[in-house]
């Protein structure tokens, strides 16, 4: 089977927009949660969300004029605006941009969106009721449908391969990255640029998630302190928006053109919990499955993980439903292996998740070091695992294993490991 | 008539993303402003917005120049 490389990273997130920008000011412990900026959330039981930072591109700021002209973007819903900078940014750090016909078909795309346009759908529907059919816009559809992140980036870049975007809710960012980097090995594409992205931080998402009980609710005056996995006082995610995508290539083709490599995608696994349609199975058995699977498809043994980057959003269930999941998985391994979520730090970018975490665990492997699990005061359950409370972990990372699972019960695991 | 001209043109300025000049009686949406079939349906969602006028489909595949753009306003538009 062919290996599959990582050489190029892109991210737009709430701490930054750029990947070393958002890395810096993670291991920093930098937090991305403040109010609702975007609306008046006053009204919502939750009020707070991770929102991408507005603000000059040279300090780590977003000014979407930078990366796009306001005409251009006015046709899009955010989370496709989103992808495509992170696919800029992405494409330009690989250098890899074919001219010739044949690269072009060798060179997929495969970004994802756990709930694409919501924000477009809303207001269209606003529009539809308030002023009729005949003002709804020509690029409302193409706005809002979640593979045209995937259409944009291969008609800006004329990658003429493999065309798809992965739909798995809160999963969706690494089941692309699997996936893309399973077409490579295969032999279908040399190239592929892969991610998440997602803009879910409107009036109506927000309703809904609260809906479902999910959000954080009771850190409305501290948001920074709201996202705080494994804690006895977490309540739930905070929700947070943004894109992560990375140039996955034939490890072969990288060498021979000179690439700079990240990681390698070493294993990913896929399960389904069949439990419920929003909440993990108590037994934690998904997850378990999911992350059996990908060391199986990598070769590796459990004993072989340095670090876990949890799917922990700070849920009162979910956390220690995964905990008892990894710790199951290590056995006598676990008092060795540092697990951490950056969650307490980002949010939870849902569809984008798994794509940022991946970038994260390729760069903890490149600098060998944790990123740290932020507000984890006092853990609510006792474990072996380091979980990285506050500070970052130098530490020796050879492998990595990231974990996403997704409302409907849909779980994925990767295990990236050093650049060969 | 050149007060139409005008808001017409900032109209396709504004959404095609063209420099001013470009915009000329005989300039084709498509053919030299770089309009695709969607951005010209775009254009006429935003007239009749600017001038408060319904331009039915068949009319609105009439217009394909900034000159028939300006010309179906002028003879359609009641507050112009």
């Amino acid at each position: 089977m062919k290996r599959v490389v990582i050489t190029g990273v892109g991210a737009l997130t709430p701490l930054a927009c750029g990947v070393e920008e958002t890395w810096s000011r993670l291991l920093n412990g930098a937090s991305g949660a403040a109010a609702v900026r975007y609306f008046d959330a006053r009204h919502l039981p939750c009020k707070i969300a991770c929102e991408i930072p507005f603000g000059p591109t040279a300090e780590g700021g977003f000014t979407p004029e930078d990366w796009m002209p306001s005409r251009e973007r006015r046709k899009l819903d955010r989370f496709i605006v989103y992808a495509m900078v992170a696919a800029d940014q992405a494409i330009a750090d690989a250098g890899w941009t074919p001219t010739d016909e044949a690269a072009q078909e060798r060179t997929g795309v495969m970004i994802g969106s756990g709930i694409g346009g919501i924000e477009t759908i809303a207001e269209g529907a606003i529009t539809l009721k308030e002023r009729g059919p005949r003002r709804i816009s020509p690029f409302f559809i193409p706005a809002a449908l979640i593979n045209l992140c995937s259409g944009q980036v291969s008609i800006k870049y004329g990658f003429k391969g493999p065309n798809h975007a992965v739909v798995t809710a809160c999963s969706t960012g690494a089941h692309a990255i699997g996936d893309a980097a399973r077409i490579i090995r295969a032999g279908e594409a040399e190239v592929m640029v892969a991610g998440g992205a997602e803009a879910p931080i409107c009036e109506l998402s927000i309703a809904g998630f609260s809906a479902c009980k999910a959000l954080s609710t009771r850190f409305n005056e501290a948001p920074d302190k709201a996202s705080r996995p494994y804690d006895r006082d977490r309540d739930g995610f905070v929700m947070g928006e943004g894109a992560g995508v990375v140039v996955l290539e034939e490890y072969d083709h990288a060498r021979a053109r000179g690439a700079k490599i990240y990681a390698e995608v070493l294993g990913y696994g896929m399960s389904g919990d069949a439990y419920h349609i929003t909440s993990p199975a108590p037994d934690g058995d998904g997850g378990y499955r999911s992350m059996r699977a990908a060391l199986k498809s990598a070769g590796l043994d459990a004993s072989d993980i340095d670090y876990v980057n949890a799917h922990g959003t700070s849920t009162p269930m979910g956390d220690e439903i995964e905990l008892q999941a990894v710790a199951r998985m290590l056995g006598n391994h676990a008092a060795s292996v540092t697990m951490s979520s950056t969650k307490s730090s980002t949010g939870h970018l849902l569809g984008a998740a798994g794509a940022i975490e991946a970038i994260f665990c390729a760069l903890a492997l490149r600098d060998q070091i944790a990123p740290p699990t932020l507000n984890l005061d006092n853990p609510s359950v006792e474990t072996p695992i380091d979980l990285a409370p506050h500070q970052p972990r130098q530490r020796r990372i050879d492998v990595a294993l990231s974990n996403s699972f997704g409302f409907g019960g849909t779980n994925a695991s990767l295990v990236l490991g050093r650049a060969p | 008539m050149s007060d139409i001209a005008d808001r017409v043109k900032k109209i396709v300025v504004d959404h095609l993303g063209v420099d001013e000049e470009k915009v000329v009686e005989g300039a084709s949406f498509i053919d030299d402003l770089g309009a695709d079939s969607l951005d010209t349906v775009e254009l006429v969602m935003a007239f009749e917005e600017e001038f408060g006028i319904e331009i039915p489909d068949d009319a609105a595949e009439t217009i394909q120049t900034f000159g028939d753009a300006v010309k179906f306003i002028s003879e359609n538009a009641a507050n112009a």
